[in-house]
């Protein structure tokens, strides 16, 4: 197998360290302002590494082959679970910059806070936050250690055995995905609340995880670093996978949007309330159209999900959307009167991409880009027919 | 039934067909044992440079358009503009109801609006596109309604369309060679090779079962006999015992006997002394006027109570007493007329006679208590004291200013 070259590792970390560096002037400049952009940042790093594992598992809970000779590149993103660990401390710190309902005196004089306090407290908060990464970390091992492990032995066993894991992590994954968004996201406004939230969570972090696969498989294809005999048809099954999940999004966000417009209750509509008018108005906007709409007309004919350039393109497209659709979800509880960019996205942006270079680049280096060992690649990559059809 | 059934098949080489078939080729078919054996023969035929072949599998196979060398295909086109038109259809639909022809206010949103319309044009978007792409293949491709075609009821096809994958090349191919062709499919590794005839009749000619006169009988029969059963059902049938338990159940309806109380009567009467909401009972009702102890209208003479006067006068006191109260209503002749309400008595009258009279009714003029309300009787007397002063007007009356009014 081909190795990645050095070249990758040093953009990477240059990536990386820029990012670190444009974080760190950030919190001295405005320590509030920060606090936010580092809550989107974190919120999409999770997106990505976490809904990773998802799509490795719903390839085991599908029995699905196409995707299996790009199932190590969604493996190799969810490395980024045992950081999250870390990267989830300097919340913790940031508690009273982000949220309103960590201030005793806001909670006191405020009987719907005081409804929501055994839920909303400092200490329950921090115990869920790193709760849920333990759980996500938990499931990292045991899938990926299996089909690593698969490398080798090529025991079918290991196959079944993820399976069953797999449909284990389905219900935890809905359930964590739902209380990360609420915790980080929602109670930002804690007067607010939606209860199809976490599905709307869900669907960008699976659009967002998706668009990284599909960007990075159509690259490392492209250099020769996956096998060869993967034709037009894999990418086809793969950005309708992502076309598919983006109008997903949209149905939900869709959903969300309806149910607050038709009740037209006060306590549900003064969110949307400034995000709708203004500057904050032009971003809703904006967001629908690139989140949806565009990427929506582009891949929908069949030859525009089997070109090559197009793919990378709206893959890198829709990451922005995501984090686009994280920014307007945050921003606007720091600042309601109008929107605003400066070069605080930038470093979260950089940061990201250099860690997730990193840590694919890590994992790498260490494991087969491809599955070796898992008896379904021969069927994905001379991709003919469903083996449980059987011919006598 | 099965000797008559028998009679309409045709018996060829020991098996029952449908169809009578000619001499004339159509066309030679071979069948493969695996997916693999046919991937690999149909890219064979298409290296060989053939134009009107056909590959037969019981499912879809990948990669079969490359092996083929088909080119991608253009039915993404009609569905598209099939959507689009189910999308343009739907908004245009819910715009033209809700925005124009049926306005309801609901939750007072505008009555057309984006967002509610969303779902709908959903709907239709995939309903049109998915129905008329189905509707729009079936005639096109497969030219229904005709139903039949000439590698159908034969062994090939019985096979291909269960366990074996098949090839097909036609007769009208401008490389069609017999010997050639059947020495090529062997060679490939099919199994067995068969030659196609055409059917004996023109293929055009074959009626097609659905244009058969019973078939279409049954057809309109069963629309009919849904129509009527529908309508029986829908008139009739759901007012009848034992299905009218939604039209027979213990409650009240206006006008009709109860059973639910003793004494029969849906309406219960209020207990005794029990005083309505704003009601001020009239306590010279049924008395004489020497017995009116009311001394002046208690409503102020404001723009609104004279024209509620006026509204309430025009109703119900107009029709006897005439628009300007001359007794020149659109009754008269036809009832006795009443005295004109310009008299110098009622002129000279209090205002709370004219009130007493609206209450108690007066000769045959009966009460009007039970119609208008205690604050409309005062209104009507201040419209009654206005038409009076316009009939006898005093120069003083009139404006000294013309502009003034």
């Amino acid at each position: 197998m081909k190795k990645l070259p050095g070249k990758f590792g040093t953009i990477a970390a240059l990536l990386l360290v820029a990012g670190v560096v444009l974080i760190a002037l950030g919190f001295f400049a405005d320590k509030q302002r920060a606090f936010f952009n580092y809550i989107i940042m974190y919120s999409f790093i999770v997106s990505i590494a976490v809904g990773s594992l998802g799509i490795v598992a719903l390839e085991y809970m599908t029995d699905a082959q196409w995707s299996t000779p790009f199932r190590r590149i969604s493996e190799f993103l969810s490395f980024g679970i045992p950081f999250l660990l870390l990267l989830a401390i300097p919340i913790v710190f940031g508690i009273h910059d982000l949220y309103h309902w960590s201030h005793k005196e806001a909670v006191e004089a405020d009987p719907i806070l005081q409804g929501k306090a055994p839920y909303l407290n400092e200490g329950f908060f921090i115990i869920r936050l790193f709760a849920m990464i333990v759980l996500w970390l938990i499931f990292y091992i045991l899938i990926i250690r299996n089909s690593e492990k698969q490398d080798e032995t090529k025991e079918y066993k290991l196959l079944t055995r993820n399976v069953k894991i797999s449909i284990g992590f389905a219900p935890v994954l809905m359930i964590s995905l739902t209380i990360t968004a609420i915790d980080l996201i929602m109670s930002l406004e804690p007067h607010w609340f939606s209860t199809i939230f976490g599905v709307y969570y869900f669907a960008g972090s699976a659009v967002a995880a998706l668009s990284a696969m599909v960007f990075l498989s159509v690259s490392l294809k492209e250099n020769g670093y996956l096998a060869s005999e993967l034709t037009d048809k894999q990418f086809h099954s793969m950005s309708t996978l992502l076309f598919g999940m983006n109008v997903f999004w949209a149905y939900i966000a869709f959903s969300q949007f309806l149910l607050i417009w038709y009740a037209d209750i006060p306590e549900e509509t003064f969110w949307l309330q400034h995000r709708i008018h203004g500057s904050w108005g032009v971003v809703s906007l904006a967001l629908l159209f690139i989140h949806f709409v565009i990427p929506f007309l582009i891949l929908l004919p069949g030859r525009m999900k089997e070109n090559r350039l197009t793919l990378k393109t709206m893959a890198i497209w829709l990451l922005f959307a995501h984090f686009l659709d994280l920014y307007w979800l945050v921003m606007p509880n720091l600042n309601k009167e109008s929107a605003f960019f400066s070069w605080n996205e930038i470093g979260s942006l950089l940061f990201i991409a250099g860690f997730f270079m990193l840590v694919f680049k890590f994992k790498a280096d260490r494991t087969n880009l491809t599955p070796i060992g898992d008896p379904k690649l021969e069927q994905a990559v001379g991709l003919h027919l469903h083996p449980d059809i059987s011919i006598d | 039934m099965l000797k008559k059934l028998k009679e309409k098949f045709v018996e060829i080489d020991g098996d029952l067909r449908l169809e009578e078939r000619s001499n004339e080729i159509y066309g030679v078919t071979a069948v493969f044992e695996t997916p693999d054996a046919v991937i690999e023969a149909a890219k064979k035929v298409a290296d060989s440079g053939y134009e009107k072949w056909d590959v037969n599998t019981p499912f879809p196979i990948h990669g079969m358009d490359d092996a083929m060398k088909l080119k991608p295909t253009k039915l993404g086109y009609a569905t598209f503009t099939f959507g689009t038109i189910g999308a343009l259809s739907a908004l245009a639909m819910i715009a033209y109801m809700s925005g124009f022809d049926y306005k309801n206010i609901i939750g007072g949103k505008p009555f057309f609006a984006l967002p509610p319309s969303i779902p709908i044009t959903f709907e239709l978007t995939i309903l049109l596109a998915a129905l008329f792409t189905i509707i729009f293949t079936l005639v096109v491709f497969n030219k229904l309604p005709k139903m039949n075609h000439p590698l159908m009821d034969t062994d090939y096809m019985r096979r291909v369309s269960s366990e074996a994958f098949g090839i097909f090349i036609s007769a009208e191919d401008k490389k069609f060679n017999p010997d050639e062709v059947i020495g090529m499919l062997k060679s490939l590794g099919s199994s067995s090779v068969n030659l196609v005839y055409k059917f004996a009749t023109d293929e055009d000619k074959i009626k097609t079962p659905i244009f058969k006169p019973a078939f279409l009988g049954i057809l309109a029969g069963t629309a009919v006999l849904t129509a009527v059963l529908t309508y029986i059902i829908l008139n009739y049938a759901i007012y009848t015992v034992p299905f009218d338990w939604m039209t027979n159940q213990p409650k009240l309806n206006p006008q009709k006997m109860s059973t639910l109380f003793a004494d029969g009567f849906g309406m219960r009467t209020p207990v005794e002394g029990t005083v309505a909401r704003g009601f001020k009972p009239y306590e010279s009702y049924g008395k004489p006027d020497s017995l009116i102890r009311i001394i002046s209208n208690p409503m102020p003479f404001t723009k609104e109570v004279f024209e509620l006067g006026k509204k309430k006068y025009d109703t119900y006191c107009s029709p006897c007493h005439g628009n300007y109260g001359k007794a020149d209503s659109r009754l008269n002749g036809q009832f006795p007329n009443p005295p004109t309400l310009h008299s110098d008595k009622i002129r000279n009258w209090k205002d709370a006679n004219i009130y007493h009279v609206i209450v108690n009714g007066q000769n045959i003029m009966p009460s009007y208590a039970k119609q208008i309300n205690e604050n409309e009787r005062w209104a009507i007397v201040h419209y009654i004291r206005a038409l009076q002063r316009s009939q006898n007007a005093l120069d003083s009356d009139i404006p000294v200013d013309g502009n003034k009014k």
